[in-house]
């Protein structure tokens, strides 16, 4: 039977040696080459921009908090989850997100394009009491977020940090990072600037309070952009398939 | 290489290997397991050319999103007789027609309970600061147009035909003084029965026809052109104790509505529309 071949193979240390290195290869042939055609999987779609450096700070303020272990971030394509929450999430929408949210339960809503859909109060007064605007709401409070400022000390380190893993962030938007941070928690600052650099940022009212940054501000900015990059009224999905 | 022997003890036979007189049992994977594995490989090569999984090479069955693409067609192909009927009518001639008005009130309550229902609440209660859509009072009209234009462009939201209007902050600004800010409250309270203080109230008259009627009109009856809410009746957006007025007018609360033109379609909003009309009756 078959153990006589095994007995070759044991008994030839050459051969086995060759063997194996072919069925490793195999493995990591099936592991490796998919990484190299992760580029031809993105769709190329107009408007997906880096987070601006206060939307980013959200983000992170997301992750802190878990807001991932409850929403996920992923429309998926079935007729129910469009219907609902509208066009199906694209690959490009999370292309620069490290780690990436889409998450894998939903206790909660989806949030892929909660974006624009309700306003910065709302947000504000919904994650300080979300039972005084939603009553069936299981969604702990978060009050303690519009208390606490937001850590901005570290915004530039934090966006080289995003460049080293290939968010495309510019020489300028590191510069004016900073500025970038406060003039979009302030809505009677200059917002050209931010508004050149990243498009569609919320700057409207955030948490009302204009005179300091907290991590309310950034996690409102932050829901605020979600989804809204890419503009669906001009791309179809044919258009996407061919682009991929 | 010997023989396989059987091993005496347990019957089985060996594999034939020997070390320092130890041998190994040759128990095999029992057969039906290893054809169900034969199988499973077999499956996965077939099932391979109909979804691939390799990015941009065509299977035989559809990726999900072109499946997705047919069965939405699918079913707005079984609603085609309602939506084209709601496409070529306008809010009042859905009213009107028995089974598009039954179509729009449940699509329209749908969309309710998932875009709607956060701010102004389940069947349109509202909440404070989200005005009740379950009464007859509107702030930025009631007629049908008016509520289908609210709907798609918002209130204060960034589309560029939004409503937009903006209540002076009396008391922020200094335009008035903190008594004053407290008479004229109290004159607001009056004019639906309920200043608290009625010699305060007299002397906010003045005050009121001054700074508020532009807006609010003479007699605090509202004004809808401006969102300017009607302060004669016992409806309260931000509420109606004199506290609560009197920090309105000091520092002014502007609620945000978000534009829903191009988030849904037409169809959707026109149902939206009409589901809202029936809520708490709207103008003809």
């Amino acid at each position: 039977m078959s153990f006589k071949k095994h007995e070759r193979i044991e008994k030839n240390l050459t051969l086995m040696a060759v063997l194996v290195l072919i069925t490793v290869s195999i493995g990591g042939l099936v592991e490796i080459v998919p990484l190299y055609l992760v580029k031809s999987t993105i769709e190329q779609v107009e408007g997906i921009r880096p987070y601006s450096p206060l939307e980013m700070r959200g983000r992170d303020i997301y992750i802190r908090e878990g807001c991932y272990t409850c929403h996920s971030q992923q429309i998926r394509p079935f007729r129910d989850e469009v219907e609902r929450y509208g066009h199906y999430s694209l690959a490009a929408e999370s292309m620069f997100d490290h780690p990436f949210q889409w998450g894998s339960k939903r206790t909660g809503p989806d949030l892929a394009r909660v974006g624009g859909k309700y306003s910065d109060d709302w947000h504000v007064a919904h994650l300080i009491d979300p039972r005084a605007l939603v009553p069936e709401s299981i969604m702990p409070p978060y009050a303690f977020l519009a208390e606490r400022d937001l850590q901005t000390d570290d915004i530039v380190a934090r966006i080289e940090t995003n460049v080293a893993v290939g968010v495309p962030y510019t020489e300028e938007m590191v510069a004016n990072a900073m500025a970038d941070l406060l003039a979009q928690a302030n809505p009677d600052a200059d917002h050209d600037g931010l508004l050149t650099r990243y498009p569609g940022a919320a700057v409207t009212l955030l948490d009302g309070d204009p005179s300091r940054v907290t991590e309310m501000d950034a996690l409102v900015a932050y829901l605020q952009i979600l989804g809204r990059m890419v503009d669906f009224t001009n791309t179809a999905v044919e258009d996407l398939e061919a682009a991929r | 290489m010997t023989t396989p022997k059987k091993d005496e003890l347990t019957g089985v036979a060996t594999t034939g290997h020997e070390w320092d007189g130890l041998t190994e049992l040759n128990n095999p994977l029992p057969r039906w397991w290893l054809y169900v594995l034969y199988a499973t490989i077999v499956f996965g090569v077939i099932y391979a050319f109909f979804v691939p999984p390799i990015p941009g090479v065509e299977g035989i069955l559809p990726t999900t999103r072109q499946a997705l693409s047919e069965r939405v067609a699918e079913a707005r192909e079984g609603q085609a007789t309602f939506l084209t009927g709601i496409e070529n009518s306008d809010a009042a001639q859905i009213r009107a027609d028995g089974e598009l008005f039954a179509f729009a009130t449940a699509g329209g309550a749908a969309s309710f309970a998932e875009n709607c229902a956060p701010c102004h609440g389940a069947g349109g209660a509202g909440a404070p600061g989200y005005p009740s859509l379950a009464d007859d009072v509107w702030l930025w009209g009631g007629t049908l147009g008016d509520i289908e234009a609210t709907i798609i462009h918002g209130v204060r939201s960034d589309d560029p035909d939004t409503r937009y209007s903006e209540m002076l902050a009396f008391g922020r600004d200094g335009i008035l003084t903190g008594a004053q800010i407290g008479d004229v409250a109290n004159y607001v309270l009056s004019l639906s029965g309920k200043a608290p203080d009625a010699q305060a109230a007299a002397a906010g008259k003045e005050i009121f026809a001054e700074n508020c009627t532009s807006c609010h009109g003479e007699n605090g009856e509202g004004m809808q052109e401006l969102g300017a809410p009607a302060l004669d009746d016992a409806i309260w957006l931000y509420g109606g104790t004199l506290a609560d007025v009197e920090t309105q007018i000091t520092n002014p609360k502007h609620g945000v509505m978000p534009a829903w033109g191009g988030r849904l379609d037409e169809t959707t909003i026109k149902m939206l529309t009409v589901y809202v009309s029936t809520l708490g009756g709207y103008e003809e």
